[in-house]
């Protein structure tokens, strides 16, 4: 990586990250959300333990995955709307590193507070000790999946109207993996189960996502753009 | 340097232009003339390498803009109908970052001095968004400050929201670039001239 590149790349990783600490108001709301939706299930289901210890995996990552969905809204639809992704675009550097830097800005405001927070919901559900340890591993490989793969579909959708529902349709059947391995490896762990299998799984994913989901979001842009 | 070849735009079933053909050299300014809706912006869109050419040539000293790539880019400023400002941030921070991304690195005094020298000392930490239509268009038009050094400046509609006294200002800017060697290819329905040797283009 040359010096031009990696000024840019921390430039625009810096300027969202600063974005977002403004408008910390909005990572906030999305950790309330969270928090929110996996506290409902033990309200409503009831307070059995074996039922919840059986709920909570998938309960923490759907809530996870609907979180991630909400935030992509604001992924590259304000700088599209204020003429920042035309600047990005002409900024003579690479787009798909470029998208990469504003995915990952994106997932350190978005996914890594839900990471930090799982194991303390987990606790709702009764998860033992090391069932929690891996719903935050699980979370920590899986989320960036998410952001990788929302990032597609918020960019495919740019400056189309209703671009939110229509990004959810497309986006949550291509979550689905992520959420069977990810939400299988708690379940695996909580029962004593082997789980590394489910977490190699999760992280090739993750390495798949890194290598093509850049270059797929570096085309939409272009495509939104022209 | 800059030479279209019989180039075309179309837009759904609408042909906005047909074979249409210019060049501009080295220290001369183009402005783009034609009724709203006649083909200015994408035609800019085009040179900006923003929108593909579906059909004819621009080249930059005789290389297809797509050959050229990202060398182009870096030889470009393009300000758009849209001030690529973040309405959270100020207009230090956004020059500063957005020149960055940019690849132009300047340090927080030139930047202050730069809006200081425009006029804007006043509102240099207020997010942008409490800035009045013409004084974020300023802070916009900030960042050609510090581009003397990349050759072509592509503006749509740069005057827009301007005061006068702006408009004297900027447009003796694109003058100075002119007579510096630059290119300057923009757009305006405002009654400005520039002090340099113009062509003209008219989109009919």
């Amino acid at each position: 990586m040359n010096a031009g590149l990696r000024q840019t790349v921390a430039a625009v990783t810096f300027r969202d990250l600063l974005l977002a600490f403004r408008l910390r108001t909005d990572v906030l709301t999305l950790v309330f959300f969270f928090v929110i939706v996996v506290s409902l299930f033990p309200l409503g289901v009831g307070a059995d333990p074996t039922l919840l210890r059986a709920l909570g995996p998938g309960v923490i990552w759907v809530a996870a995955l609907l979180a991630s969905m909400l935030a992509l809204g604001r992924l590259f639809a304000d700088d599209f709307a204020d003429g920042t992704l035309e600047q990005l675009v002409l900024a003579g550097e690479p787009l798909p590193l470029l998208a990469l830097a504003k995915v990952f800005a994106h997932w350190i405001t978005t996914g890594l507070p839900l990471v930090l927070l799982s194991p303390l919901l987990g606790l709702e559900f009764g998860l033992d000790a090391a069932a929690l340890w891996v719903l935050a591993a699980s979370l920590a490989i899986g989320t960036p999946v998410l952001s990788l793969i929302g990032a597609i579909g918020a960019a495919l959708t740019l400056g189309v109207r209703g671009g939110g529902a229509l990004t959810a349709l497309l986006v949550l059947p291509l979550y689905v993996p992520a959420l069977i391995f990810g939400a299988g490896a708690v379940a695996a762990a909580g029962q004593g189960l082997q789980f590394g299998g489910h977490l190699s799984v999760l992280g090739a994913m993750l390495f798949a996502a890194l290598a093509l989901a850049p270059w797929a979001i570096s085309a939409a842009i272009r495509i939104a753009l022209e | 340097m800059l030479e279209a070849n019989e180039i075309s735009c179309v837009r759904g079933n609408r042909k906005l232009f047909r074979h249409l053909s210019f060049g501009v050299g080295e220290g001369t300014a183009l402005r783009i003339h034609g009724a709203n809706g006649a083909g200015k912006t994408s035609l800019l869109r085009m040179i900006a390498g923003l929108s593909p050419i579906e059909e004819g040539r621009i080249a930059w000293f005789g290389k297809a803009l797509a050959e050229a790539g990202d060398d182009y880019s870096r030889q470009l400023v393009f300000v758009g109908h849209a001030n690529a400002l973040k309405a959270y941030l100020s207009p230090c921070e956004n020059l500063r970052l957005g020149l960055k991304v940019q690849g132009v690195v300047v340090s927080d005094n030139a930047v202050r001095e730069v809006l200081e020298d425009e006029g804007l000392a006043s509102v240099a930490d207020m997010p942008v968004q409490r800035l009045s239509a013409g004084q974020q268009r300023r802070v916009a038009l900030a960042r050609t400050r510090f581009a003397a050094s990349r050759k072509l400046w592509v503006l749509d509609e740069p005057f827009s929201s301007l005061d006068d006294e702006a408009i004297g200002r900027f447009s003796a800017r694109l003058a100075q670039h002119v007579a510096g060697g630059g290119v300057v290819v923009y757009t305006t329905h405002q009654n400005v001239t520039i002090d340099a040797p113009s062509n003209f283009l008219e989109l009919a």
